[in-house]
């Protein structure tokens, strides 16, 4: 366990963790393919539109308009 | 720094790692986006602390995995969910083989301590380096590296034990890829 990480880096010699080259790319490989697979799927609209929303100039964003900045709602509903 | 329209192109530009980060992290992709969401609204209200210049996607990933370590702690239930749930995210149907395998892979990635999983991502799947990887979660670039190797034996004792000969090396990748298995 020790060496492990020299192991890795060296990566010739499979060490007793089988940490060979092949399994190394092979978790490599496998890995950014899940990874890959959502970063494909681009910007979902909902973020897009926060963003921007957001970004409008003067535009408090709607997000919290419940939460306040009515003082003459005091008590209405 | 005031939210420039470069800038905020650049946090547009980053949502879609910032998914997959969150994806990986959590399993779960609902989920995933309520950390991306709440990711941005964090950074577009804190945009005055980010320092024009520096690494914007580095600022956004230590926002969301923050939020991602705070979120966990308070409820590590729904763990279980994840497999399910992850199989929805694909856009593309891996064939039957390649999708258990991929499934496999998955549950294992969920096996890991939450610290070598992280590194292992932001490393291995993200591309940060490993001095990014150690500023994202504040700690030293060896204890990256050691985080990365260890989540890479743990990952390979549970998919691979003494059997990494049963199967082409890249027969899985290529199916999981190209969907080209028949």
């Amino acid at each position: 366990m020790k060496d492990l990480k020299s192991q890795a880096s060296r990566s010739t010699t499979p060490g007793k963790g089988g940490l060979t080259p092949e399994i190394q790319s092979r978790i490599g490989h496998q890995l950014r393919a899940m990874y890959d697979d959502v970063v494909r799927q681009g910007v979902p609209d909902r973020f897009a539109e926060l963003i921007k929303k957001l970004d409008a100039p003067g535009a408090t964003p709607q997000l919290g308009d419940e939460g306040g900045s009515n003082d003459n709602n005091n008590g209405r509903d | 720094m005031p939210l420039t329209d470069s800038l905020r192109n650049d946090i547009l530009a980053a949502v879609p790692s910032l998914r997959a980060f969150a994806i990986s992290l959590s399993g779960n992709a609902d989920r995933a986006d309520d950390l991306v969401q709440e990711t941005l609204l964090r950074a577009l209200a804190n945009i005055d602390s980010f320092q024009p210049g520096s690494n914007l996607p580095a600022w956004l990933f230590t926002i969301l995995r923050n939020l991602f370590r705070s979120d966990y702690r308070k409820r590590r239930r729904e763990v279980e969910d994840a497999e399910g749930n992850y199989a929805k995210t694909l856009k593309t149907q891996p064939s039957q083989n390649a999708h258990l395998e991929f499934e496999e892979f998955r549950t294992a990635l969920d096996k890991l301590p939450q610290d070598q999983r992280e590194a292992l991502i932001l490393v291995g799947a993200s591309g940060f380096s490993y001095e990014d990887a150690a500023s994202i979660c504040g700690c030293a670039v060896g204890t990256i590296k050691s985080r990365v190797n260890r989540a890479r034996s743990k990952l390979a004792a549970l998919l691979y034990v003494d059997g990494a000969e049963d199967f082409g090396p890249d027969e899985t990748v290529r199916a999981v890829i190209g969907g080209s298995g028949g």
